[in-house]
């Protein structure tokens, strides 16, 4: 019982010598090792948001339509007609980089569980991913691996859960190499009187523990989560757990049963920190607390120790608290799925959560101490924010612009993913209107007559140039790709990936962008009702620390009437088209953060693209009511890669429809045509009259800039041309080469 | 005319089925749970896609010892339209009731995309209202769909007519392009493809309503004669 508590297995805890001195004024004795385990875990900056948390109070979390903002398992917002829709992102950065497969497919289990434990049944999920270079020349091959681990470990948890994987994005940059970013979104749909709470009430009542047995998989997988990467993490490769969808399609059927049987108090799943948070969070939560006693607990292998059980990540586990004397009920709810289900403790008037083991307490700790008094840093931050690009880029012409077009569709980046996106059952549920590769993915909900609309957007170059104007730029881009189907943005979650936040250059990243976040949604009315926050995603080798781009990642979602969806690409030849938002503006500086810059110059300098807000905002609503109207048969954002690009996109379809455009213009060619100033949309519609009278009455701009043709795409500007391609061997490269990227 | 929508553990494609039944082609449908041998009055079964019992064995290994299934086989025994979708396929393999199996896709990943078929048989219940030689754009998703076959068995489909869909482009390596075959008594049908994906607009495809409509029109006809 009495495990000296050294200074070394403080830090093995990740536990400060001033966190440690907080621990005993609270317990008013020095804790025992599963307390220690607790503390750390709890105190963890994957749980207790130290590092950010009194910068994410800055984030806007209210509007009429929140029903749960931040600090529950997932936010909620009302669809109207008794509908509300359950969401949030998290990551699985450091999992997915020891071990891809299963890294990435917990990252799927952990989110879906988030979403069915609020009584929410999961039907839509995205993922944004970031990976190092496929032809990194030292790590091309491992990188290559991990993405390979990494989809085919979404594909298969997803596939089987049956939950549709209906968009996303993958963006490959060498600071992901030793960290790759694995981002997974989920979205569920619930009737707003069935919505379930993670919180435990009324003292007698029992907790009971479904689901897999526990076992010693992902011990001290918050804390890992928690620090930078070095050669020895690898080492940790036990922490990863192993998930099992199976497991995970009955645990949500079981549950929503469960739920439906009235006895069912509060619930909450056992993800980061296993038994330990959810017995703490939910007992703190209900202003009780709950006792529990471990030889209860279902266990996978002999000679578990207290602190082994209480620490265990092992999937597919949820805790619930059901009322007294239904017990039954709910027992044969989970016998009928096949699954485990015991009573495991009680909930207690104290507001305390006391573990024993066989009848003898081995952790006793007051749930304020947990939480209440989780350390909260200030982090210094009066640094600029980090960054070694130059504000001045190279002098560079190009001599081909028609070749520089397709080296940049052929970009890893840029290129199509249907080598990812086609491994993910996309349309399971039979809900997906839209699906991956639109601007945005859209799934109706047949229950009410309404779609839902998400993007995932985020822009590490945007952002390491600066971070404040980079993110405020992500949202604006998000919202748009949302109108751009024809869906009003309503909502958010977040997932903040930075570096070490002890550094005071990336605190001030991390604070920079937290507070460009909070302008731009509030701007535009997106509230964050939860999301996540993945810091020390650094990698040092050597003496040399390489922390990732600062990438926080958005997910937005918008709200339709169900219709038939207006995809991006061109349906009919000679008709007219419009560019929203006109030709929008650029410098050498603007430019520095382009694809453009990134894969025909190898560099990246200067600032990202200048955002109005206030005329992305009107573009935004002028799209909306040219999409309600019917006009657009086609429209598509324009982002990375800028005009060109966008056009090109136009053309990727069965179709091969291009276009003939003319432009007019002063700027130079290469900004012409790849800049990536926001706010602009292109639309093909057979009524450009009335696209540009909306467009007026926003007081926007609505170039028309020419019109769809069969088989080319051709580019002038003030009569000269500047490029021309055969649509189809543009889009034969397009399709082809992330595949022949990764074979190479 | 009543459907059957039979519920594994690990159906993930049973609702979708019951709403294309239940909306799209507006006929009554109830679930069936694997436990049960009970088939409730039912017309028609369908054994939707999925995982059952999570397919960590062979796909459809496991389902084939359910109750349910042995209640299924007498009821093909006794003429019942039976159609097995993507997962059910393979059940149907696995349980015998249609000849072959079905192994992992040549490429060895999970796909799912649209694909075209031809409808290469009308004289079964299950295409009766189509044509021969349509083509149908009806999607696919399996990680298990390449469909194999002795020589001898293969032949046998070909000359009894039983080959009912082919891939035009194979997406899988299944044997003579096969996407979906019959019994010999022809009121069982397995196919890869899924014809749930594809019974509304919304979802870019109605060309799997054709396989319900006929099992509709082919059951009317067996109550009115």
């Amino acid at each position: 019982m009495s495990t000296a508590i050294t200074p070394e297995l403080l830090q093995r805890h990740r536990i400060t010598d001033s966190e440690y001195q907080v621990i005993l004024k609270e317990l008013g004795r020095q804790p025992t090792l599963t307390e220690l385990g607790i503390f750390s875990v709890m105190w963890s900056e994957h749980c207790s948001y130290k590092s950010s948390k009194i910068h994410l109070k800055k984030l806007p979390t209210e509007s009429p339509r929140v029903v749960q903002g931040p600090g529950e398992n997932a936010g909620i917002i009302d669809i109207g007609q008794g509908y509300s829709i359950a969401f949030k992102i998290e990551s699985h950065n450091h999992p997915s980089f020891i071990e891809p497969f299963q890294g990435a497919a917990t990252g799927v289990g952990g989110i879906l569980r988030d979403i069915f434990t609020m009584g929410a049944r999961p039907i839509a999920v995205l993922d944004a991913l970031r990976f190092g270079s496929l032809d990194h020349p030292r790590h091309g091959a491992r990188n290559q691996r991990i993405l390979q681990g990494v989809v085919a470990g979404i594909a298969h948890y997803g596939n089987c859960f049956g939950v549709p994987t209906v968009g996303g994005e993958c963006v490959f940059e060498d600071v992901y190499s030793g960290n790759p970013l694995v981002n997974v979104f989920a979205l569920g749909i619930v009737k707003q009187d069935e919505i379930f709470y993670a919180k435990a009430a009324g003292a007698g009542n029992p907790v009971i523990y479904v689901g897999a047995k526990t076992g010693r998989d992902g011990v001290h997988g918050a804390t890992m989560a928690s620090g930078e990467f070095t050669k020895e993490s690898e080492k940790q490769r036990p922490t990863v757990q192993v998930g099992d969808p199976f497991m995970e399609k009955l645990l949500l059927e079981a549950c929503i049963e469960a739920m439906r049987t009235g006895a069912i108090i509060g619930i909450q799943d056992m993800g980061a920190a296993g038994l330990t948070c959810s017995t703490c969070e939910m007992g703190s939560r209900g202003n009780v607390g709950v006792e529990i006693d471990l030889m209860h607990v279902p266990q996978r292998e002999s000679g578990m120790i207290p602190y082994d059980i209480m620490l265990s990540e092992s999937q597919e586990r949820m805790l619930l608290v059901a009322e007294k004397g239904r017990e039954e009920e709910v027992f044969a709810v989970f016998r009928k799925w096949g699954l485990d289900a015991a009573t495991v403790g009680v909930v207690i008037n104290e507001n305390t959560l006391r573990v024993r083991n066989h009848g003898e307490i081995v952790a006793e700790i007051p749930n304020p101490a947990l939480t209440d008094a989780a350390p909260l840093y200030d982090r210094p931050h009066n640094a600029k924010p980090f960054r070694t690009a130059p504000m001045q880029g190279p002098k560079f012409a190009s001599q081909d612009l028609a070749s520089d077009l397709r080296r940049l569709v052929t970009s890893v980046d840029l290129c199509s993913k249907r080598y990812i996106w086609q491994q993910y059952d996309h349309m399971v549920r039979t809900n997906t209107t839209l699906g991956p590769g639109a601007d945005a993915a859209i799934v109706r909900i047949k229950e009410t007559g309404t779609s839902v609309a998400m993007s995932l957007d985020g822009n590490g170059r945007y952002c390491y140039l600066d971070p404040r104007e980079g993110t405020k730029l992500i949202v604006a881009e998000c919202c748009r790709n949302l109108s751009t189907v024809g869906a009003l943005p309503v909502a958010a979650t977040n997932n903040l990936n930075f570096g070490n936040p002890e550094r005071p250059e990336i605190m001030a990243q991390i604070v920079e962008s937290i507070e460009g976040m909070a302008d731009a949604c509030r701007f535009f009315e997106t509230p964050i009702t939860g999301g996540n926050v993945s810091l020390y995603n650094e990698t040092r080798t050597g003496d040399t620390t390489v922390a990732i781009y600062p990438t926080p990642v958005l997910g937005i979602v918008g709200l339709m009437p169900t219709k038939a969806p207006v995809g991006l690409a061109f349906r009919n030849a000679d008709r007219d088209l419009v560019l929203l938002g006109g030709l929008g503006t650029c410098d050498d500086t603007r430019f520095g953060g382009t694809q453009y810059a990134k894969h025909i110059l190898q560099d990246l300098w200067g600032l990202p693209p200048a955002l109005d807000m206030d005329y992305e905002k009107r573009v935004q609503a002028a799209i909306r009511q040219i999409i309600a109207e019917d006009l657009a048969e086609s429209a598509h954002d324009l982002s990375d890669g800028g005009l060109a690009v966008a056009l090109a996109e136009c053309g990727f379809s069965p179709n091969r429809i291009g276009a003939v455009v003319n432009l007019d213009s002063d700027l130079r060619p290469e900004f012409l045509l790849f800049h990536e100033a926001p706010s602009r949309i292109v639309v093909s519609t057979a009524n450009a009259a009335r696209v540009q009278e909306i467009a007026a009455q926003q007081g926007v701009e609505a170039t028309l800039i020419g019109r769809t043709q069969p088989d080319r795409l051709e580019i002038h500007n003030r009569n000269q041309e500047l490029l021309a391609s055969s649509v189809d061997e543009l889009n034969r490269l397009w399709e082809g080469a992330l595949e022949s990227y990764l074979q190479a | 005319m009543k459907f059957g929508v039979v519920v594994f553990p690990g159906s993930n494609c049973d609702h979708d089925c019951w709403y294309s039944v239940s909306h799209d082609l507006g006929q009554p449908a109830e679930f069936l749970w694997h436990d049960s041998t009970n088939l409730s009055n039912v017309d028609a079964i369908v054994i939707p896609g999925g995982f059952s019992y999570g397919d960590y064995l062979r796909c459809g290994a496991i389902a084939k010892f359910s109750p349910i299934m042995g209640a299924i086989k007498k009821f093909a025994a006794a003429g019942g339209l039976v159609i097995g979708i993507c997962n059910g396929f393979q059940i149907l393999t696995e349980s015998g009731l249609l000849p072959g199996a079905l192994v992992r896709n040549q490429g060895l990943r999970f796909i799912c995309a649209p694909v075209d078929l031809r409808l290469e048989t009308t004289n079964t219940p299950f295409t009766s209202q189509g044509s021969k030689g349509q083509i149908l754009s009806i999607p696919i998703a399996h990680g298990e769909g390449c469909y194999v076959a002795d020589e001898r068995t293969l032949d046998e489909l070909e000359t009894e007519d039983r080959v009912v869909f082919r891939y035009l482009k194979n997406p899988n390596g299944s044997a003579r392009d096969i996407a979906g075959i019959c019994n010999a008594q022809r009121n069982v049908l397995g196919m890869m493809p899924h014809p749930d994906r594809a019974s509304s607009p919304l979802m870019g495809s109605t060309d799997g309503l054709v396989v319900l409509q006929s099992m509709v029109a082919s059951l009317a006809g067996a109550t009115t004669r």
